[in-house]
């Protein structure tokens, strides 16, 4: 038998193969540089301190603790405020929801919701929140701006997660004679919260990387101060490395590799968690 | 009983009506102070003015420098997300390993996960110096380094949808071609591709839109120069950026400079609000051919 000579098709086909596979190992690449250069850059910084100290203007003095306080006060009124609402439209919309116009509009209307630039949210906070019902520039109205952009991940995860649970289900508690909310809440519901729960930690991963919208809102660059309530302003870790990253000196460049060392690790974190969650979830439960 | 599951029915419903109060106030915002704003400003000028001073005492209200700039660094996002993003979405389908493809996609996916603050930093600190190397007269902001940063950001988008969509094919469709001979090269891109060419457009006009309001990494590497120019080197100002230096700024409410960024958001939010209903539509039109 002749061996095939690579010619034509076949070297295109051979070609092709590595020059997609350098493609692959470039995108994989550019990761582990941007890791490599900012870990190089700002784990000198991390310490105790750093986590400690106020902002300042001596960079070697400057810490998150303000930065961190308020973004996670911040992720506590947002989660207060999107979780119930979101859960609650995502579940009516594919158990209750009818298949009229109506759902149809909602559809079309989250799925634009989905891709509306955060800082569309911005101005929408800015005029709604901040200026028509004077919440200021606030931890609360940062909230409210943050819930109303992560609400679309919400229910299209919710949606998900419940139409993935078989209607075999739902029938055999009909036929027991429970009730459509005994069925949605008993049975429904505990079967698709693995899913749920796997959206839920995926935008809040999301919200707490936001900068534009709650730059728009006007949160401040420089708080010197913990919030301690709702109505308090307030800034978040990725307010405070935009700062940093936007002034000339070195040494503030340092402190900006540091705080988004710190950001990243709360990130990969939560997806992290998410995608075992969601393993685990689609192991135990098969039907 | 049957009178508690009626309310429950009812909180719940205004719950997803949440989500269309949500859009209303968007539109109704946008439009009412863009109307503000061109009762001062007449549209003609807003249309085709090629300057763009409102915080200067010469002031100028053409939107093109503004649009020039979004649109310069999305091209350039897109010229680098959609060949590496397509031919990454062929060969994990067609040609690695499924191990390597579980291995890799996942991977992939942590670029989108990355916060927007962080490419911006990496395009200023990083690709931008390094650009500096190859090319002398690169601007320190310029549109180049964080269009190709926003790039390496979309990438995982069109990844990740084109594969769902190149894996929805039906493997008859795939084993045909192989059994008249074809190689997988001309199995991908002469069958599998155009199968799956529905998904693969969405997933691109996805990243688009993605590009088109990406905020923080232009805001921090592009510069706050608005220009009508289309050279990569320069520095640009986006709509995006505009929006975030104004609201950082110290400027009162109702004046004029205020209601700029409005017009501008609206002219952003237009362009975002036609690609998502392209792809809605699509994917309503097309998305179920094989299932």
């Amino acid at each position: 038998m002749k061996k095939r000579s690579l010619t034509g098709a076949r070297l295109t086909d051979v070609l092709f193969k590595y020059i997609a596979l350098s493609f692959t190992i470039l995108a994989l690449a550019v990761l582990v540089i941007l890791l490599v250069d900012i870990f190089s850059k700002g784990l000198g910084r991390i310490h105790w301190d750093f986590f400690r100290n106020l902002p300042s203007r001596h960079a070697e003095r400057s810490g998150i603790m303000t930065a961190l306080a308020g973004m996670l006060s911040l992720l506590f009124f947002t989660i207060l405020f999107a979780l119930p609402v979101g859960i609650m439209a995502g579940v009516y919309l594919q158990e209750y929801g009818k298949r009229n116009r109506f759902a149809k509009f909602i559809e079309i209307n989250i799925a634009n919701l989905a891709g509306v630039p955060s800082v569309i949210y911005g101005i929408l906070g800015l005029t709604f929140f901040v200026r028509i019902l004077k919440l200021g520039n606030s931890l609360i109205a940062g909230a409210f701006t943050l819930s109303l952009l992560i609400l679309p991940i919400i229910i299209v995860a919710t949606r998900e997660a419940i139409r993935a649970v078989p209607d075999s289900l739902r029938e055999a508690s009909y036929g027991m004679g429970a009730t459509k909310w005994q069925t949605t809440s008993k049975i429904v519901f505990p079967s698709a919260l693995g899913g749920i729960l796997t959206g839920i930690i995926l935008a809040i991963s999301r919200a707490i990387g936001e900068t534009a919208p709650l730059l728009v809102i006007g949160a401040l660059v420089y708080v010197p101060f913990i919030p301690e309530g709702p109505g308090d302003q307030f800034t978040t870790l990725p307010i405070q490395i935009f700062n940093w990253t936007s002034r000339p000196q070195a040494a503030f460049i340092v402190n900006a590799a540091a705080g988004i060392i710190v950001l990243l690790l709360i990130t990969f974190l939560l997806n992290s968690i998410a995608i075992y969650i969601r393993n685990k979830w689609y192991k135990k439960i098969k039907y | 009983m049957r009178r508690k599951e009626k309310w429950i029915e009812l909180v719940m419903m205004a719950c997803s009506l949440v989500t269309v109060f949500t859009t209303i106030g968007i539109i109704l915002i946008l439009a009412i102070e863009t109307i503000k704003f061109f009762s001062e400003v007449s549209i003609g000028e807003f249309l085709t003015d090629t300057q763009w001073t409102p915080l200067f005492s010469d002031k100028h209200f053409g939107i093109l420098p503004l649009l020039c700039g979004t649109l310069l660094t999305t091209t350039i996002a897109i010229l680098l997300a959609v060949p590496l993003g397509l031919v990454i979405a062929v060969y994990l389908n067609e040609y690695a390993s499924p191990r390597f493809t579980a291995l890799v996609k996942p991977v992939l996916e942590v670029l989108a996960a990355i916060p927007t603050v962080v490419y911006g930093f990496f395009a200023l600190q990083f690709v931008t110096p390094l650009l500096q190397k190859i090319i002398p007269d690169l601007n320190g902001f310029n549109a180049l380094s964080p269009g190709l940063v926003m790039g390496i950001m979309i990438i995982p988008y069109i990844t990740s949808l084109s594969e769902d969509a190149l894996r929805a094919v039906p493997r008859s469709l795939r084993e045909a071609s192989y059994g008249m001979g074809a190689t997988r090269f001309q199995t991908a891109f002469r069958v599998m591709v155009p199968a799956a060419s529905s998904g693969i457009i969405i997933s691109v006009i996805l990243a688009i839109s993605r590009a088109l309001g990406e905020t923080m990494i232009v805001a921090i590497a592009a510069g706050q120069e608005p220009k009508l120019t289309f050279n990569p080197k320069e520095s640009v100002e986006t709509i995006t950026t505009y929006i975030v230096q104004v609201s950082m700024g110290d400027i009162p409410q109702d004046s004029l400079e205020y209601k700029t960024i409005f017009a501008a958001g609206l002219t952003l939010f237009v362009f975002t609000f036609i690609l998502n209903n392209i792809s809605f539509f699509i994917r309503q039109r097309f998305q179920n051919k094989y299932e």
